[in-house]
């Protein structure tokens, strides 16, 4: 099947206004009698169900921690972009959409990203209005900062905390909204399936996690906004609770998962201690504003202290490589050339997977306490977990699994292909294309649930009757049965190995075979290994407790089973895309000097995928994307 | 690595099947520690060997594991987060402790904090503060230009400063009184100090204050103990801002 995008047509300055005239609406007076179902309120969810139930629907908002405050958005360290330009620096709307379909290299729709390059501004607004402490400089402007893949500086920032006060303006909005009665928030539940109802979505099933009741929620459109599915590779930037599965259920009823072989590998985080580590924790791209990224040039070098290597031997690779971009090469390309150092044998630490991250020159020239203003807490950070002092040795860093650009297929509306399904924020697949630059993922959250679903779910609820299903509909009891038994069924297994143990030989798999580079064969390896290993996994995993308390480990293992599925068609989606772009990089498709080669005449399309059995080939769709305003180019940052 | 010298500790850890279950403390082994795991990996250590032996693993709230989410809370030999200066107990390392140590593990301890399982406690009073008039009556959408009020650096940090809080609830849990006046007074005093949270300080003030009452939390008697174990350094300077714009809320 062909996929259509629904973008607008005409000058591409105009497609969104255009868009949302033409949009139907909802009269102010039937809202209420709308249920609009969100499921997750990070950036995207909090946003959208504050600015729904601000709009007069009435929403039901889900989450599983145990308050929307602590969404993984919070993580977000370095920063938001804007086409502000407030600097005065050359930026503007065209040029943040330039930046980011050329950072996508050439893998996102057009129309998509220039909505998002235009509502930017608003959003920096919005934040503002809530409170929001972004930093400023002493004449009380916004102060901005620069961040990889751009030549402007339009990153807003509040320390080395944005997704923190970024979220927690969400969250407050959406509290305001929960006080007003519009939003009922249901904390500390997990959607386990979709509810379809003759082709459209109509609600969710959820288990409570401290009850352990599984129920259902019926409602005229469902919103999800359950963040990415990086820690398919286990060990990844990702909080531990971060999963596949809302995507993975939605997708098991129909939705088509577009571009999963699309992940970032951040390269600025801190290398793997040891077998029992749990997660990785990303130092924010922002310090390689003033840190240079570097190896010894000779391996004799390799034991010696960063502090007994001379200048002339080192190699700062990234200025080395890319002189006009330098240290502020976008994440794919900078983390590929660590890998690259590495595997030259020039890595440094433990197992010689690290490079070093120096801010010797910066605090030289700016001085230790400037470093310190702009870095402080990040700093603090490396040192609680490593136990070393980076204003007096250099950090040391390695790339990590960090961002999922794939996604759930959306269409311009941000609707799925089963009607009534609107995804948003990192789960959808829409605007970064095969790599994300830095500071437009929080971007994009907000974008989503202030400025984009407000108005494009109007546009499918103006054309249908509320209240079409009702609680107690065949569908929802089969839902639930199902889920019941599948939850059963992981109990009753009792084997030997416990989830952990089997998540963890999962990422090894992904990472070793389908992480930073991958090839024909070590996909197909993993095509025949996964299944095999889930196959282990449903007669050999260990649950314990029951479904009807607080359990983690039934939590765990139902995530780990939709990572199982997940991750082979992940592997499939790789190993059909016969060419390198962005974060795919296929190592067969590299150019002389190893930078990713793109296949536009076979490959520019969105790749989505129809699930058609947990043991059967899925079905591919293809998106063609069409590029009008920015040429279809080599993407250089030399 | 495998060159690290392990630890083996006795862990003495609060076990609690529900709200209405009195709870006891249980003795464990953690075997094979480095000074490199974090305070949790060593209790997934622990966990993972419960699970084989086909016992109930310990419960307890985690999620970024990067000190930052506020979701991780336990009270480690009779600290909220453990004591190190700044540092939430997903931030703990074992570095801190020695071979052959014992620690006493506990859940936040308050009456407004009923404990859900083990080391899981209930924290939606918190939540209801907040709910109460934690934020700006903002609209989405139709607000001015970020730069149409000039926010003095100095202003822009001392709302920084007090925006840093995690909503962890340590405060509480540390607090004689279980008062949540540190955590309210940081949001109160963001919000006041901002030209976009004036407007609205006085109802917001007086609204937090009674959402933190009905939700039983205690009040200050300046112990303090809040401010040493906040994670992110909290000042207590918060307090008496809340103190402050409630009495000016009160003038008026
Ligand atoms: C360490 C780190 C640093 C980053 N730094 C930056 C940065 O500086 N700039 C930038 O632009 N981006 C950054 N990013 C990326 C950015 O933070 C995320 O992409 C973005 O915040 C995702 O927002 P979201 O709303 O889509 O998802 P999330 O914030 O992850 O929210 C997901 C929500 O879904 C809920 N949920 C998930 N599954 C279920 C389920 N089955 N049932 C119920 N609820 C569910 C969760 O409870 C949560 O509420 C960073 C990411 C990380 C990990
Ligand atoms: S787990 Fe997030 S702060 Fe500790």
């Amino acid at each position: 099947m062909i996929l259509d995008g629904k973008c607008p047509t005409g000058p591409i300055e105009q497609t969104w206004d255009k868009h949302r005239f033409d949009l139907k609406l909802v009269n102010p007076a039937n809202k209420r009698k709308y249920k609009v179902i969100v499921v997750g309120t990070g950036l995207a969810g909090g946003a959208a169900a504050a600015s729904l139930g601000e709009l007069g629907y009435n929403v039901e908002a889900f989450c599983y921690q145990d308050s929307p405050r602590r969404a993984h958005s919070i993580a977000a360290q370095g920063g938001i972009n804007a086409a502000k330009n407030y600097p005065n620096d050359g930026d503007s709307v065209y040029r943040l959409f330039y930046d980011t379909i050329k950072g996508g290299d050439f893998r996102a729709r057009e129309a998509d990203v220039w909505r998002l390059a235009q509502v930017s501004n608003n959003i920096i607004d919005q934040c503002v209005a809530q409170g929001v402490p972004f930093a400023r400089d002493y004449a009380g402007y916004l102060d901005n900062r620069s961040f990889g893949g751009a030549q402007v500086s339009r990153t807003f920032f509040a320390r080395g905390q944005t997704g923190q006060q970024l979220l927690l303006g969400a969250y407050s909005a959406l509290a305001r909204q929960i006080k007003a009665g519009t939003v009922k928030m249901f904390p500390r539940t997990e959607m386990l399936d979709l509810i379809v109802v003759d082709g459209e979505a109509k609600g969710i099933t959820v288990r409570d996690l401290v009850t352990g009741e599984l129920r259902t929620h019926v409602a005229d459109a469902v919103v999800l906004a359950t963040g990415g599915y990086v820690n398919v590779f286990y060990l990844s930037t990702n909080a531990m609770g971060c999963s596949v599965t809302a995507s993975w259920k939605a997708h098991r009823k129909g939705a088509f998962f577009a571009n999963p072989c699309y992940t970032q590998i951040h390269p600025t985080c801190i290398p793997q201690a040891g077998e029992y580590q749990s997660k990785l924790t990303l130092m924010s791209e922002s310090l390689r504003n003033d840190g240079r990224c570097w190896v010894p040039k000779k391996k004799e070098d390799l034991g010696k202290k960063p502090s007994e290597i001379a200048e002339e031997d080192r190699d700062y690779y990234l200025e080395r490589k890319y002189p006009s971009f330098g240290n502020l090469a976008p994440r794919d390309i900078a983390s590929r050339a660590a890998k690259e150092q590495c595997d030259d044998g020039r890595g440094v630490g433990p197992g010689g997977r690290g490079v070093y991250l120096d801010f010797s020159s910066s605090i030289k020239r700016l001085s230790e306490d400037t470093i310190r203003e702009r870095y402080g807490n990040l700093f603090e950070m490396y040192e609680r977990i490593t136990a070393d002092n980076a204003y007096k040795t250099p950090m040391r860093i390695y790339p990590a699994p960090h961002y999922s650009m794939g996604g759930l297929w959306v269409d311009y509306n941000c609707m799925s292909n089963i009607p009534g399904l609107f995804v948003l924020g990192e789960a959808n697949f829409s605007v970064h294309g095969a790599n994300r630059l830095g500071a437009s993922a929080l971007m994009q959250g907000l974008a989503d649930g202030y400025f984009v679903i407000p108005y494009t779910i109007g546009g499918y609820l103006a054309q249908t009757k509320p209240g079409k299903v009702a609680a107690d509909h065949p569908e929802c009891k089969k839902s639930i049965e199902e889920v019941q038994a599948y939850n059963n069924k992981l109990l009753s297994i009792n084997g030997k190995r416990t989830v952990t143990d089997f998540m963890r030989e999962l990422g090894s798999l992904m990472w070793e075979n389908c992480g930073m580079a991958r090839t024909k064969e070590s996909l197909e390896e993993n095509i025949k290994k996964i299944p095999a290993l889930r196959e282990e996994f449903w007669q050999n995993v260990k649950v314990t407790g029951s479904g009807a308390e607080l359990n983690q480990q039934l939590e765990n293992a139902g995530r780990t089973a939709d990572f199982f599925e997940f991750a082979e068609l992940l592997c499939r989606d790789a190993h059909h895309r016969n060419e390198s772009c962005g974060g795919h990089f296929r190592a067969e498709y590299q150019s002389e000097d190893g930078e990713a080669q793109r296949d536009d005449a076979n490959y520019c399309y969105v790749g989505a995928w129809e699930f058609k059995g947990v043991d059967k080939e899925p079905e591919l769709h293809k998106e063609p994307l069409k590029f009008e305003n920015v040429h279809l180019a080599v993407r250089s940052y030399k | 690595m495998s060159d690290h010298k392990t630890m083996t500790l006795t862990l003495i850890v609060w076990r609690q099947k529900g709200p209405n279950d009195p709870g006891k403390f249980e003795t464990y082994t953690a075997k094979g520690i480095t000074e490199h795991h974090s305070f949790l990996e060593m209790l997934d250590v622990v966990n993972e060997d419960l699970i084989k032996e086909g016992k109930d693993p310990i419960a307890f709230d985690h999620d970024c594991r990067e000190g930052i989410c506020g979701m991780c809370s336990q009270v480690v030999n009779g600290v909220p987060h453990g004591g190190q200066e700044r540092t939430t107990v997903c931030q703990l390392h074992m570095r801190t402790f020695k071979d052959g140590d014992t620690i006493y593990i506990e859940p936040w301890r308050a009456r407004a904090f009923p404990v859900t399982r083990d080391l899981i406690v209930d924290r939606s009073g918190l939540d209801n503060i907040i709910q109460a008039g934690g934020y700006t009556s903002c609209h989405t959408g139709g607000v001015a230009d970020g730069n149409a009020l000039l926010i003095p650096k100095e202003i822009a940090d001392y709302a920084m400063d007090a925006a840093e809080c995690i909503g962890c609830g340590a405060c509480v849990a540390s607090c004689p009184n279980s008062s949540a006046m540190l955590f309210t007074g940081a949001k109160v005093a963001q919000l006041a100090a901002l030209p976009q949270g004036k407007a609205e300080a006085a109802v917001r003030v007086c609204a937090m204050t009674d959402a933190l009452k009905e939700s039983g939390f205690g009040n200050c008697s300046n112990h303090y103990e809040c401010e040493a174990a906040c994670p992110k350094g909290i000042s207590v300077k918060f307090i008496a801002r809340l103190n402050r714009e409630y009495q000016k809320a009160l003038l008026k």
